[in-house]
C-alpha cells in the first residue's frame, strides 16, 4: 500500500510533466520556472532547516564513545573512536561522513557452526549505502560539464575513470549502473525484510522511487534515445546564466528528467533527505569527550530547587549525634 | 470425548489482529512486561505534576483535562532546548541498522522495541504537531495524531528502554535512543506517568539523601555490619569517618553498595583499599547516593539530586571527589555534572596522594572514577596483590553501558582485573566494549513486578555468558555497575545458574595483602579461598 | 524399511520445517529476526531455538541421552518460558514433529504395516520429550517466583529498615 502510493506519486508526476509538455507544450514552465523555483525551495528550504537546528542549543556534551576514553598517559585512547579533541573530532565525523563507519560497525564474523558473516544483511547495508551515495556524487559532479562553457579537466578526469571499461558507445558511466542497482537493492530491502516492510513509511519509498526515475531516464537519454546533448547545454548554461531559454529539439524524456529531479529539489528540506546536512550537526558524534577536562556551558542552565544539608540535618540531626555522625548545629 | 486442540493449533496462536500498520495498531499492556504506576507520595515529595494513584492496566489514567496540551507544549520546548531532539526527529533514514542491535528487541520480537519505531513513536507526532508536510498530508507523510492511545504506547514503550545507547553506536548520523527516552520520559512525567520504581528511590534520594531511604544511622549500622565481617577476615579493625569536615577526598557510591548482596563486597572492598592506603576520605550521609535515578525522568529532577555532590564538597571542605563503581551514575558525572553545577572552583584537581599522579582528564570536573584512581596504584606498584586468592574464580567481564558508551572507561578496569586474578575471560566481541549487552534491567527498570521483560531484555547478555561459561567455566561475572550487581544475579541465575556475580573491588580487595592482617582463609564472601578448601573442612 | 533410516535421510528438510513450524508460534513480525539461526550472540533466540530442533530430532534418530536432550531443550524451554506464551503454547512445538515425520513420509510409508510400530515407538519417545519439556518449563516458572519473592524479601527488609524496625543489614 505505502509503495504502491509512493509509486503512484511519482508515476503521476511522470504524467505531469509529460502532459505538461507533449500536450500543453509548456516548455518554459517545465524548462525554467520549476527548476528556478525549485532550486530556490531546496536551497531556502535547506537554510532554513539548519538554522532551525542551529536555533537549538547543545545543553549538554553527549558523544557516544566507542572507545576507549583518555585518562592515564599510560592507558591508550581510542582517538577517533573516542576522541578528547578537535582533530579526533574531525576524523570521526570524516570516517563517519566519508566511510559511513558506523554502518561498517556491523561488519563482523561470529563463530558457530564454523566461521560465517552473522550481520550478512547488514553488510550489503553498508555497502548498497557507500555505492549509493557515492555514484550519486559522481553523477551529480559529472554533469557539472552542462553548467561550465568549458569542461572543466576535474570533472573530463572522473568522467574518464567512471568510464575506464570503455564499452557501448557513448561509453558507458559505471556509476549509472551503481546507482540504479543500489537503488533497487535499497527498495528490495525495504520490502523484502519483514520488519524493514514494517517499519517503513511513504516518506521512505517515495524518494527511493524518485530517485530512481530520475536515474533511469537519464540513462534512457544517454544510452537509448537521441538526446539533443547541445540543445540541453544551451538550457543548462541559460539556467546558470539567468538568461534562460529553450532552445529547439530537446526530448520530452529531458523534461521528465528535470521535472523529477525539481521535485526531488524541492522535496528534499522537508523530508528525511535532510540527514544531508543533520549528520554534520549530531552531538553524539562531532563533540569531543573532553567532558571533564573542560566544561561545557548550557546557555538554558538554570537555578533549580534542592533539598539542602541543613534541612536535612534538621530532619536527622538527634539519630545522627545518635551515630556519632558531627552535626552543624548542636 | 471432549474436543481438545490439535497441537498444530495451540502453537499456531492468532496473534494477529489482520495486519494493520503500527500506527494503528494499540499497545496491548502484557503482564510482567511494565511496572507499577508512580504513588501520589513519591510525586509529591520532589513537587512533582498530578500526583494520584492510577494504575498503568487501567482505561482511565486520571489525566488533567488538557494533558495533550500540556504535551504539545512539552515537546515544542524541549525542541527549543534540544538540538540533539529537534536533529534526530528530522534526520532518521530508517535504514533499520539499529533494529536487531537493542537487546529488548532480541529478546522479545517486539518490532516496537526496535529502536527506530520506539523513536517513531514520538516522531509520528511530532510530525504531526510540527511539520508542514505532516499536518497537510497526515499520515501519507507518517504522522499521526496524539491520542491517548498514543500516550499509553510511549509510556509502555520508554519503560521499555534502558538508556544504554547500543543503538547508537551503529546508527550513521549517531541517533541516541537513549536521548529520544529521556525526552519521552521527562513527558510523561509532565502528567505524573512515571513508575513507581523509579519515583519512589527519586523521593527517597531527595528527602533522605540516597534511593533507598537509609537514614544517617542506618548508614552506619550497615556500613558497621561489613566491618565486622572484614574484621573477621582479615583480623583488621577499620574505622571510616562519616561528614567528616577537613578530609582530603570525598567518596561518593551508589546506596545499593550499602545494602545488600553482592554491592555490599564492593563496598567492603573500597574500605579495605582506603585503609590500606591510610587515604584522608570521607563517607556522606548527605551525599550518600551517587546514582541518580532523577536522570530517569528529568533533566531538572537529575540536577535536583545531583546537587547534593558538590554541596557536600563544598560543605566539607575537601579538596576533590572519588565515585565508586556505578553505570549511570557516572554517565551523569562525566557528562551532565560539571555543566549542571559547576564550576568546581572550590575543589582542586584531582591528584593521588600515593602516587602523586595528577588527573589531568578530569581538571575541570574534580572527580575521578575508583577504577582510575586503583588503576594508578597498581601501575605505580603502590599495592602488594596476591592474585592467587581469586584462583577460585574464573571470571569475565561485564562493560556496563553508561560507562562503555557515556564515558569509554574500558581499559582500566581491564587492567585491574588482569593485576587481581589469574583466570580472566573476555566475552564475545560484539558483545563488550561499546557493542556490550545491557542486563536488561537498567535505567529504573529492575523492578519485580516486570521479571519477565528483564529476562528478555537480559538474554543477549546472559548467553554472551553462556558461552563463555560453557567454553571456559566462567563463573564469575566482574563489573563497575550497581544496578548489575542487583539484577545480573537473578539474570544469571534464570540463564546460567553457576556464574555469581561480583564488583571489581571486591576482587581487589580479595587479592589485596594487607599490612598486618591475619592469613585469611576465605575471600570476602566467607568462602573458603583456593587450596584452604581441605583445611577447612578439617577444621569443621 | 527402517524408519531411522528414512528420517536420516529426510533430516535437513524436517529439521527445517520443524524450526519453521516453532517460529510460527511467533508473531509474524517477529519471525524474520529470529529466523536468522546463524547470529549466535545477536540473535540467542533463534539460534537457540534452531539448535534445539536440530538437537532434538538427533535425539530421536539416535536415542536419547538424558543430558544432551536435556541441555537443548533447556535452552529452548528457557527461552519460551518468559516469552508471551500459556504453558501449553510453550510445549506444543514437541508435538509438531509427529505430523511433520507423517508427512514427510508420505500416505505410502506411514501406511506400511512394518511402519507402524516404528512410527508409534517415535510418537512414545515425542511424547516423551513433551513431558520432559513440561517439566523444565515448571522449573523455569519457578524460578522466575522464586526471583520475583528473593526481590519482594530484600523490599521488605528495606522498607523495615526504612521505618527503623530493623538496626540494619548482615551482608
Amino acid at each position: 500500500m505505502r509503495v504502491l502510493v509512493s509509486f503512484i506519486a511519482v508515476l503521476l508526476l511522470v504524467v505531469i510533466a509529460y502532459a505538461g509538455v507533449e500536450a500543453a507544450n509548456l516548455r518554459f514552465l517545465f524548462g525554467v520556472i520549476i527548476p528556478y523555483a525549485a532550486f530556490i525551495i531546496f536551497v531556502g528550504g535547506m537554510i532554513v532547516r539548519v538554522l532551525k537546528w542551529g536555533s537549538s542549543p547543545v545543553p549538554f556534551r553527549i558523544p557516544t564513545t566507542c572507545g576507549q576514553e583518555k585518562s592515564l598517559p599510560w592507558i591508550k585512547q581510542d582517538k577517533l573512536e573516542n576522541p578528547s579533541g578537535l582533530l579526533g573530532v574531525i576524523g570521526r565525523m570524516a570516517l563517519e561522513v566519508l566511510f559511513f563507519r558506523s554502518l561498517f560497525r556491523n561488519l563482523k564474523t561470529q563463530l558457530s557452526d564454523g566461521p560465517r558473516l552473522a550481520y550478512g544483511e547488514a553488510k550489503w547495508l553498508w555497502l548498497a549505502g557507500m555505492a549509493f551515495h557515492w555514484s550519486f556524487l559522481i553523477v551529480l559532479i559529472r554533469h557539472l560539464r552542462f553548467f561550465t562553457e568549458k569542461v572543466l579537466v576535474p570533472i573530463q578526469m572522473i568522467e574518464g575513470l567512471d568510464s575506464f571499461l570503455q564499452v557501448g558507445a557513448p561509453l558507458l558511466y559505471l556509476t549509472d549502473l551503481v546507482l540504479l542497482a543500489a537503488v533497487f537493492y535499497l527498495f528490495l530491502r525495504r520490502i523484502g525484510i519483514p520488519q524493514m516492510r514494517y517499519l517503513s513509511l511513504i516518506n521512505d519509498y517515495f524518494p527511493l522511487f524518485l530517485i530512481f526515475g530520475i536515474a533511469l531516464t537519464g540513462v534512457l537519454m544517454r544510452y537509448f534515445t537521441k538526446t539533443d546533448i547541445v540543445s540541453v547545454k544551451v538550457l543548462a548554461m541559460g539556467l546558470v546564466s539567468f538568461k534562460p531559454a529553450i532552445p529547439e529539439g530537446i526530448g520530452v524524456l529531458f523534461y521528465i528528467h528535470l521535472f523529477l529531479l525539481s521535485a526531488l529539489l524541492a522535496y528534499f528540506p522537508m523530508s528525511k533527505l535532510v540527514h544531508l546536512g543533520g549528520v554534520f550537526l549530531s552531538p553524539t558524534r562531532n563533540l569531543a569527550n573532553n567532558n571533564r577536562m573542560k566544561r561545557h556551558v548550557n546557555p538554558w542552565n538554570y537555578p533549580v530547587h534542592v533539598h539542602t544539608y541543613q534541612e536535612y540535618e534538621d530532619d536527622f540531626r538527634e539519630k545522627m549525634k545518635g551515630a556519632g555522625i558531627p552535626v552543624e548545629k548542636e | 470425548m471432549a474436543k481438545f486442540p490439535k497441537p498444530e493449533e495451540l502453537s499456531n496462536i492468532d496473534f494477529a489482529p489482520p495486519r494493520k500498520g503500527w500506527m494503528d495498531l494499540p499497545v496491548e499492556f502484557k503482564p510482567g512486561m511494565f511496572c507499577h504506576g508512580s504513588k501520589p507520595k513519591s510525586l509529591e515529595a520532589v513537587g512533582f505534576p498530578n500526583p494520584r494513584d492510577w494504575k498503568p492496566a487501567d482505561a482511565d489514567w486520571k489525566l488533567p483535562e488538557n494533558w495533550k496540551e500540556i504535551i504539545i507544549e512539552g515537546i515544542a520546548e524541549r525542541l527549543r532546548k534540544y538540538r540533539s531532539f529537534r536533529l534526530f526527529m528530522d534526520i532518521c533514514v530508517r535504514c533499520g541498522a539499529c533494529a536487531d542491535k537493542c537487546h529488548f528487541f532480541i529478546g522479545t520480537g517486539d518490532p516496537k522495541n526496535m529502536p527506530v519505531l520506539r523513536a517513531e513513536l514520538i516522531r509520528s507526532v511530532y510530525r504531526k504537531e510540527f511539520t508542514t508536510a505532516g499536518k497537510i498530508l497526515g499520515k501519507m507523510a507518517g504522522a499521526r495524531e496524539l491520542t491517548l492511545d498514543v500516550l499509553k504506547e510511549w509510556w509502555y514503550y520508554f519503560y521499555q528502554c534502558t538508556e544504554c545507547r547500543r543503538c547508537s553506536v551503529f546508527c550513521p548520523y549517531g541517533i541516541d535512543q537513549a536521548e529520544i527516552t529521556i525526552i519521552g520520559r521527562e513527558l510523561l512525567n509532565l502528567l505524573g506517568l512515571n513508575i513507581e520504581w523509579i519515583a519512589g528511590p527519586v523521593a527517597n534520594c531527595y528527602m533522605k539523601g540516597n534511593h533507598l531511604g537509609l537514614e544517617p544511622h542506618t548508614i552506619v549500622g550497615n556500613l558497621e555490619y561489613m566491618l565486622d565481617d572484614i574484621e573477621t577476615i582479615t583480623g583488621k579493625r577499620i574505622k571510616p569517618t562519616f561528614n567528616r569536615k577537613g578530609a582530603e577526598i570525598l567518596f561518593v557510591t551508589p546506596s545499593g553498595d550499602l545494602f545488600a548482596d553482592p554491592g555490599t563486597y564492593t563496598a567492603m572492598g573500597y574500605m579495605m583499599l582506603f585503609e590500606e592506603l591510610g587515604l584522608d576520605y570521607t563517607w556522606s550521609t548527605y551525599a550518600s547516593e551517587g546514582g541518580n535515578f532523577g536522570f530517569f525522568t528529568s533533566n531538572e529532577m537529575a540536577k535536583r539530586l545531583n546537587a547534593k555532590l558538590y554541596a557536600e564538597a563544598k560543605r566539607l571542605g575537601v579538596k576533590y571527589i572519588i565515585g565508586g563503581e556505578c553505570g549511570h551514575m557516572w554517565r551523569v558525572i562525566h557528562q551532565y555534572m560539571d555543566t549542571w553545577q559547576g564550576p568546581a572552583d572550590f575543589l582542586e584537581v584531582p591528584k593521588s596522594p600515593i602516587t602523586g599522579t595528577v588527573f589531568e582528564n578530569a581538571r575541570s570536573t574534580k572527580m575521578i572514577h575508583i577504577a582510575e584512581f586503583t588503576a594508578d596504584l597498581i601501575k605505580n606498584n603502590k599495592l602488594k596483590l596476591d592474585a592467587k586468592r581469586n584462583d577460585h574464580l574464573k571470571v569475565t567481564w561485564h562493560d556496563s553501558c553508561n560507562t562503555a558508551r557515556g564515558m569509554g572507561i574500558l581499559e582500566e578496569p581491564r587492567y585491574i582485573l588482569r593485576n587481581v586474578v589469574n583466570n580472566f575471560f573476555e566475552m564475545p566481541e560484539d558483545t563488550i566494549r561499546e557493542k556490550t549487552f545491557c542486563c536488561g534491567s537498567g535505567s529504573g527498570l529492575n523492578a519485580s513486578e516486570d521479571t519477565d521483560l528483564r529476562m528478555k531484555g537480559g538474554l543477549p547478555r546472559a548467553n554472551a555468558v553462556k558461552f563463555v561459561h560453557d567454553r571456559h567455566g566462567v563463573n564469575m561475572l566482574a563489573n563497575i555497575c550497581a544496578i548489575d550487581r542487583a539484577t545480573l544475579p537473578p539474570l544469571m541465575d534464570y540463564w546460567v545458574p553457576g556464574v555469581k556475580v561480583a564488583g571489581l573491588h571486591e576482587l581487589v580487595a580479595n587479592a589485596l595483602v594487607m599490612k598486618g592482617e591475619k592469613e585469611r582463609t576465605t575471600d570476602l564472601r566467607g568462602e573458603p579461598l583456593p587450596g584452604l578448601e581441605q583445611k577447612e573442612e578439617k577444621a569443621s | 524399511m527402517k524408519l531411522n533410516d528414512i528420517l536420516q535421510e529426510k533430516k535437513s528438510s524436517i529439521v527445517k520445517r520443524w524450526f519453521e513450524a516453532v517460529l510460527e508460534s511467533y508473531p509474524e513480525d517477529a519471525r524474520g529476526p529470529f529466523r536468522r539461526r546463524e547470529a549466535q550472540f545477536a540473535n540467542p533466540v533463534g539460534f537457540t531455538l534452531a539448535e534445539g530442533i536440530e538437537g532434538l530430532f538427533d535425539a530421536l534418530l539416535k536415542g536419547m541421552i538424558p543430558d544432551t536432550v536435556s541441555a537443548f531443550l533447556d535452552g529452548m524451554i528457557r527461552i519460551r518460558a518468559v516469552q508471551d506464551f500459556t504453558p501449553s503454547q510453550a510445549v506444543a512445538f514437541i508435538f509438531r514433529v509427529k505430523t511433520l515425520v507423517r508427512e514427510e513420509l508420505g500416505d505410502a510409508v506411514v501406511s506400511d504395516r512394518g511402519m507402524a510400530a516404528q512410527l508409534s515407538s517415535l510418537d512414545a519417545i515425542i511424547d516423551d520429550l513433551a513431558l520432559f519439556a513440561f517439566d523444565i518449563y515448571m522449573k523455569c516458572r519457578e524460578k522466575i517466583y522464586d526471583i520475583k519473592a528473593q526481590e519482594a524479601r530484600n523490599m521488605t527488609f528495606r522498607l523495615l529498615q526504612q521505618a527503623n524496625l530493623i538496626a540494619g543489614n548482615k551482608g
